[in-house]
């Protein structure tokens, strides 16, 4: 091992692509599909499916099998790398529009950690396949959110038909429209559900479930209207003694005593938590960037290198938000880096998340306030990465619930431990 | 290629400076702050451990090739000790690594192989002047050419070891520049404070102030002889252990203030289980790891030449800087009224930790 900085080839290859993607597919189109909240923007759609299956597929959030060539030298992998970088440059060029990448996204990073090499096969095909096709997490219930032990959806065998029924009603599920209701344009979609086979087991009893687009009983009930990242649809879904193939169930259909499937399950966080961080950092460089060249343009140079106390005001923001930034996204590096190289990284993928959300936030926040009314104004898109930029501190695990996980990684605790 | 992990020869290093920090400089840490002394045996023997030696090669006597991103593991791993017996035991390079990176052969022939020959001896630098916009860009000291001579003007100040030093390396301003300059012990004008520095925190470490009147060297004597030097490199290398050195200080706080987190006891339960006090702990250890990842990347851009490296050095440092201050206060706060009491060496961390902010200068890799 050794200390490298050295950006990956392929991955600055892909960022110089992905950059043209951005400032010519998703910049020019991104006030449009903030103002028209619920409209889709078919053209992103079908352009990155079309790009990402010329380039080898994949499903969003879980990487690519590196499959090196016969008695050619076997590379470090770098399969999550490439993808922090690719979210990082799509959430920069709009981060509503990154959401809606077509792929397997979070229902699909699922099914990759927890399903059998079967249930891969079976589920994960259909990203490849010729039309874009989502997959969503259900995660969140109206009174489960960080806390998923509260999550109050049953699944129940039904032992005549070999069926599980799952009843439950799921709330803020990214991407639970495109996933679950059938468009022409898109391919059959799934959903990850999840449910209690055992509610008196508490977090040992919960199970993730494939449930199929158009699953009868199933329905989307409602789609939000957010603060920000409005081009990304996020569904309130109901089921209704909705019918599940037995083998649609990811990890064991037993309970034992152990929590040890619910961790397992819990350790896809771990994979995607430094990319929700990078798609974080996307947005605060976005936002950085945009102020630089609007202080140029009149006439504020910022002088690196003189002392603190010698710098406006402003030039200290700018330089701490470098800071930030910076170290915001070698701390996502450094989390997919050890996921690459299947190093336990659930502390340094927290620890990603939690600076990301603070950083994206201030970032955003601060460059809205420097600029005043230009700032505060939609003739510009920084007051929608100001928007955006929130969600970053809340999704996928908020500050504080990482601040949690940090703390009792430092300290040792269990989660009964430091509650 | 990314990489996160220190080479195997690194790894060495930087438990043996561990192993100094720990068993040396930490238990002597206290006693030499309160009385204003270290022990010169305590100096000498973090000396042994070569590191400067490690960086110099052979051919100037000493045993191997300078690496940024090596200097910067281990400063942070001797400041963990001890941050004014990591300033002393590293004085040397003050003087020794600017002649590395930007000295004449001459210069590093006829001194690298005396500093780094023998036992630890006294060479320092001085940089630093006693105003409040110091800046190392903008120098009061002025240099000027005066019959085949540079004359020296002005006042140093936190100048490490000057009173005994053998030869002090003063940087001035030549033209507009900040350029070093080779001051051997004794020359005409060139007097050292009686008393020491006084300050907030370092205490140990005997800091003096150092007037130059007319102070005469020879042409020979400007670093990198007679065309001089670039200082950025320079000044990089010293914001870069500026920041490793405000990492290890950040250290020594979060590990001790967890550690008490987990023994305190209050409301029925240890204190590290409330999140008010674990939080703290998260965010300390969360800054503490993203500035540690910014101090490594200008490390490996100097060791590699990339072009933005002295741009992220000052990035590394000024974070740092904020860093060091955040982690050390709420270091202090963790232990509530036992942080307020000398005993507890977190308050000597909190002040030590303010230092990072105006002292780039003492230390460098």
């Amino acid at each position: 091992m050794t200390i490298e900085f050295e950006t990956p080839k392929p991955v600055v290859q892909m960022q110089t692509v992905l950059q043209t993607v951005a400032e010519n597919m998703m910049r020019p189109a991104s006030r449009e599909f903030d103002e028209n909240e619920h409209s889709i923007p078919w053209n992103y759609i079908e352009f990155m499916h079309t790009a990402m299956k010329s380039m080898g597929g994949g499903n969003g959030l879980t990487p690519r099998e590196d499959k090196p060539k016969e008695g050619a030298e076997k590379r470090p992998p770098i399969g999550y790398q490439l993808l922090a970088a690719q979210i990082e440059m799509l959430a920069w060029g709009d981060v509503g529009f990154y959401l809606i990448t077509p792929g397997g996204g979070l229902g699909g990073a699922a099914v990759q950690a927890a399903g059998t090499p079967e249930q891969r096969a079976k589920f994960l095909a259909r990203f490849a396949e010729e039309k874009p096709t989502y997959a969503a997490m259900c995660m969140t219930e109206a009174g489960a959110g960080s806390d998923t032990s509260a999550i109050r959806t049953k699944a129940v065998l039904d032992e005549s038909t070999k069926e599980w029924i799952i009843n439950g009603e799921k709330i803020f599920v990214t991407g639970g429209d495109k996933s679950f209701n059938a468009y022409e344009q898109l391919g059959k979609g799934f959903i990850v559900v999840w449910a209690s086979i055992d509610p008196t087991a508490g977090r040992a009893g919960m199970r993730a479930f494939v449930v199929e687009s158009g699953t009868p009983g199933v329905k989307v009930t409602k789609l939000e209207h957010k603060m920000g990242i409005r081009a990304s649809d996020t569904a309130a879904i109901s089921l209704v003694d909705a019918r599940v193939p037995f083998d649609h169930i990811l990890g064991s259909p037993t309970v034992e005593k152990t929590t040890t499937g619910f961790k397992g399950a819990m350790a896809t966080f771990d994979a995607t938590r430094p990319l929700v961080a990078a798609s974080g950092i996307g947005v605060a460089r976005a936002a950085l960037e945009f102020l630089k060249e609007k202080l140029a343009e009149n006439g504020v140079q910022i002088r690196y290198g003189l002392p603190r106390n010698k710098l406006t005001s402003v030039e200290r923001d700018v330089i701490d938000m470098e800071i930030m930034v910076r170290s915001a996204w070698l701390m996502v590096l450094k989390a997919v880096w050890m996921a690459d190289n299947k190093k336990p990284n659930a502390l340094e993928s927290s620890m990603s998340k939690v600076r990301a959300g603070d950083v994206t936030t201030k970032v955003t926040q601060k460059a809205v306030e420097i600029l005043g009314p230009l700032g505060y104004s939609r003739e510009f898109l920084l007051e929608k990465w100001f928007r955006d930029a929130k969600i970053t501190d809340i999704y996928e695990g908020t500050g504080q619930i990482n601040r949690l996980v940090v703390a009792r990684q430092i300290l040792g605790y269990s989660g009964s431990e430091l509650r | 290629m990314y990489s996160f992990e220190p080479n195997e020869e690194q790894q060495m290093l930087v438990d043996a400076v561990g192993k100094y920090a720990a068993n040396d400089l930490r238990p002597a840490a206290h006693e030499a702050e309160e009385s204003r002394e270290l022990p010169k045996k305590l100096i000498s023997k973090g000396w042994e451990i070569g590191l400067l030696q490690a960086s110099t090669p052979e051919a100037y006597g000493g045993f191997g090739e300078r690496s940024t991103v090596t200097g910067v593991l281990a400063v942070e791993e001797m400041a963990f000790g001890d941050l004014a017996g990591a300033y002393a035991v590293m004085t040397p390079s003050l003087f020794a690594t600017p002649i590395l990176l930007a000295g004449s052969e001459e210069q590093k022939k006829q001194y690298l192989p005396e500093v780094v020959g023998g036992d630890w001896r006294p060479y320092t630098a001085a940089l630093i002047e006693f105003a409040f916009d110091f800046d190392a860009h903008a120098l009061r000291t002025s240099a000027t050419l005066e019959g085949g001579e540079y004359v020296l003007n002005g006042e140093k100040a936190y100048v490490p070891f000057a009173k005994d030093a053998e030869a002090i390396l003063v940087y001035a301003n030549l033209d507009g520049q900040t350029q070093g300059f080779i001051v051997p012990k004794g020359v005409a004008g060139l007097a050292v404070s009686e008393e020491r520095e006084k300050l907030l925190g370092l205490n140990a470490l005997p800091l003096y102030r150092v007037k130059l009147d007319g102070v005469r060297v020879p042409v020979s004597n400007r670093l990198g002889g007679e065309m001089g030097h670039d200082f950025e490199p320079i000044l990089a290398s010293m914001r870069v252990a500026s920041a490793a050195a405000a990492l290890g200080v950040a250290k020594a706080s979060l590990e001790y203030a967890t550690n008490y987190a987990k023994e305190r006891q209050a409301f029925g339960m240890k204190i590290a289980q409330k999140q008010a006090v674990a939080f703290m702990l998260a965010e300390m250890a969360t800054e503490i790891a993203a500035i540690r990842l910014l101090t490594w990347e200008a490390a490996w851009k100097l060791d590699t030449g990339k072009a933005d490296a002295a741009m992220e050095a000052y990035l590394a440092a000024t974070g740092a800087a904020d860093m060091a201050m955040m982690v050390t206060d709420r270091g202090v706060q963790v232990l509530g009224g036992h942080g307020y009491i000398r005993e507890h060496p977190v308050e000597m961390f909190m002040r030590n930790g303010r230092g990072f902010a105006m002292l780039t200068g003492l230390a460098i890799v």
